[in-house]
């Protein structure tokens, strides 16, 4: 490592510049490839296509429709996940007998795949938003658990025994101890488990629904407009990425960051 | 209170006939000593332990390392239950942690996603009046000198600083008895020194009853009104001497203070004074 490496992180340009070169890249290689690969362009559209595509696309508000809907599945799962997972989680980590009670079950579900699920929760739901909301809920909960009990257990235990001294009640020890203490590690996790649920979102699409990101690619795809198919890939790539910018920036607010040294 | 006006005095400590034990949680014996002791047979820590501290005293508590200092004085706080004997403060049976009797960790206590003030606050909590409270902590924190740091997170603050701060915590509650672990542990030299002559200084000025726990003689010889000893586990009352030497104190011009010191570190195992 050189001198300028240990001193100097990133600088702010530096930040930037890179990323966008990185992409340029890949389109560069992605627009060579389609140029010699030899295929048709119905079959392997190159990004001047695709773009035009996403004009005509966003041009009509196809696109921003079928963007909200996603969106709004993978929010209102998230939401129910966060709003079930996080309480179930301190309690796992609080309760010694809970836990083992309920553990082993979160980890007989957790490896099951949240496809696998689709079949009943079509059944059960019917089709629309509901079965892909539960889809995602699926995603995001056991994740969201798993990570919260682990962060309540990772909690030094003197600041427990500072909170007895001064004679904090439940409420107090959850609001000043707990809540605190675990907002960092939950951010990440949030991170980690929102990418998740974007996944997921798409793949439930393609059953149930008549709009979203997944249904425009699933019905581009019947139509055989390949160039439709790679620009709600690029629509969700780029959501995708929004999605973890938006949940980065969060960890570095100051609630969420008291465990971080260079502050 | 007594008819004549006569006040109960204010963090006295009864420590009676005090055991524990722990169950053994190793597989392996930690040393040769322990050869013999299987899984989950009981390690006695503490053998019948007397200890009566007055209004106050500062005693600081000495004794091997692992031989049960911080476990004597967890019990006493309430942290941890004894498993034969009572402890007694102001005559009230220890079953808990209490708010009169504040414990300075070893390790830094201080919340670290609240500042220095809300940290000391949290004591005080309870106070009506926002400005009396806030006046209470800025008292606290003038009297440790973080003047200026009080928005700052532990993590921004040096070590000898936190000690400080979570000093202050506890002197704001206004605490009949002070119970400190180690306080100067992980400190530099200087810092170290700096500090023990605050605690000293801190105690002088308040007079609350303290009992610290330390594995370095010098500052017990230093701080304590009194000292006590303990063995190796399980652990005995070896020695419980009054101090009544002047401050400040100072080896080379107390002899008998030296010549104590030198009893003590031949007594821990150390035939010579360095």
């Amino acid at each position: 490592m050189t001198f300028s490496q240990i001193q100097a992180p990133n600088s702010y340009r530096r930040r930037l510049l890179f990323p966008l070169l990185g992409f340029a890249g890949l389109v560069l290689v992605w627009d060579l490839s389609a140029r010699f690969s030899g295929w048709d362009h119905q079959v392997f559209p190159g990004p001047l296509r695709v773009m035009a595509v996403l004009g005509e696309l966003m041009a009509g508000g196809v696109l921003l429709q079928h963007a909200v809907a996603s969106l709004y599945r993978v929010t209102a799962g998230f939401y129910l996940a966060i709003f079930f997972g996080i309480p179930l989680g301190i309690l796992l980590g609080r309760l010694q007998s809970a836990n083992l009670f309920i553990n082993p079950l979160i980890q007989f579900l957790r490896p099951i795949s949240p496809l696998a699920w689709i079949p009943l929760s079509m059944l059960w739901f019917g089709i629309g938003d509901k079965p892909a909301i539960f889809l995602i809920f699926l995603s995001s909960f056991f994740p969201i658990v798993v990570s919260t009990t682990i962060a309540v257990n990772a909690i030094n235990p003197i600041y427990f025994q500072v909170a007895a001294n001064f004679n904090f009640n439940r409420g107090e020890i959850l609001r000043k101890i707990i809540f605190p203490a675990i907002v960092p590690d939950i951010v990440t996790a949030l991170r980690l488990s929102v990418t998740i649920a974007w996944l997921v979102v798409v793949a439930a699409e393609m059953i149930a629904v008549q709009s979203g990101l997944g249904y425009l690619i699933l019905d581009s795809r019947n139509a055989l407009r390949m160039d439709y198919v790679m620009g709600g890939m690029i629509v969700i790539g780029l959501i995708g990425l929004s999605l973890d910018t938006i949940m980065r920036i969060l960890g570095h607010l100051g609630a969420a960051s008291w465990n971080r040294m260079d502050t | 209170m007594e008819p004549d006006g006569y006040l109960i005095p204010m963090g006295n400590i009864e420590i009676r006939h005090l055991y524990k034990s722990y169950p053994n949680r190793r597989h392996q014996p930690r040393s040769s000593d322990e050869a013999g002791i299987g899984y989950g047979d009981q390690i006695p820590v503490l053998d019948d332990i007397n200890l009566s501290v007055s209004d106050g005293e500062m005693v600081c508590l000495l004794g091997p390392s692992g031989c049960g200092k911080s476990t004597l004085l967890r019990i006493t706080a309430g942290f941890d239950g004894p498993t034969d004997g009572s402890v007694e403060i102001n005559g009230r049976l220890v079953d808990g942690p209490q708010a009169d009797h504040i414990f300075v960790f070893q390790h830094s206590g201080l919340l670290p996603w609240l500042t220095v003030r809300e940290n000391v606050e949290l004591g005080i909590r309870h106070l009506k009046d926002p400005r009396a409270r806030r006046a209470r902590v800025q008292e606290q924190i003038e009297m440790v000198e973080l003047e200026g740091f009080e928005d700052h997170y532990p993590r921004q603050l040096s070590g000898g600083m936190q000690r400080r701060a979570e000093l202050a915590r506890a002197l704001a509650v206004n605490p009949d008895t002070l119970f400190m672990d180690e306080p100067f542990s992980g400190l530099d030299f200087l810092t170290h020194m700096k500090m023990r002559e605050e605690v000293v200084n801190m105690h002088e000025f308040i007079r609350k009853t303290t009992i610290l726990v330390t594995h370095d003689i010098d500052d017990a010889l230093i701080m304590g009104d009194r000292i006590v000893i303990l063995s190796g586990r399980p652990a005995k009352v070896e020695m419980d001497r009054t101090l009544g030497f002047d401050r400040p104190r100072d080896f080379e011009r107390q002899p008998a203070l030296n010549q104590l010191r030198s009893e003590i570190y031949l007594m821990l195992g150390v035939p010579y004074a360095v």
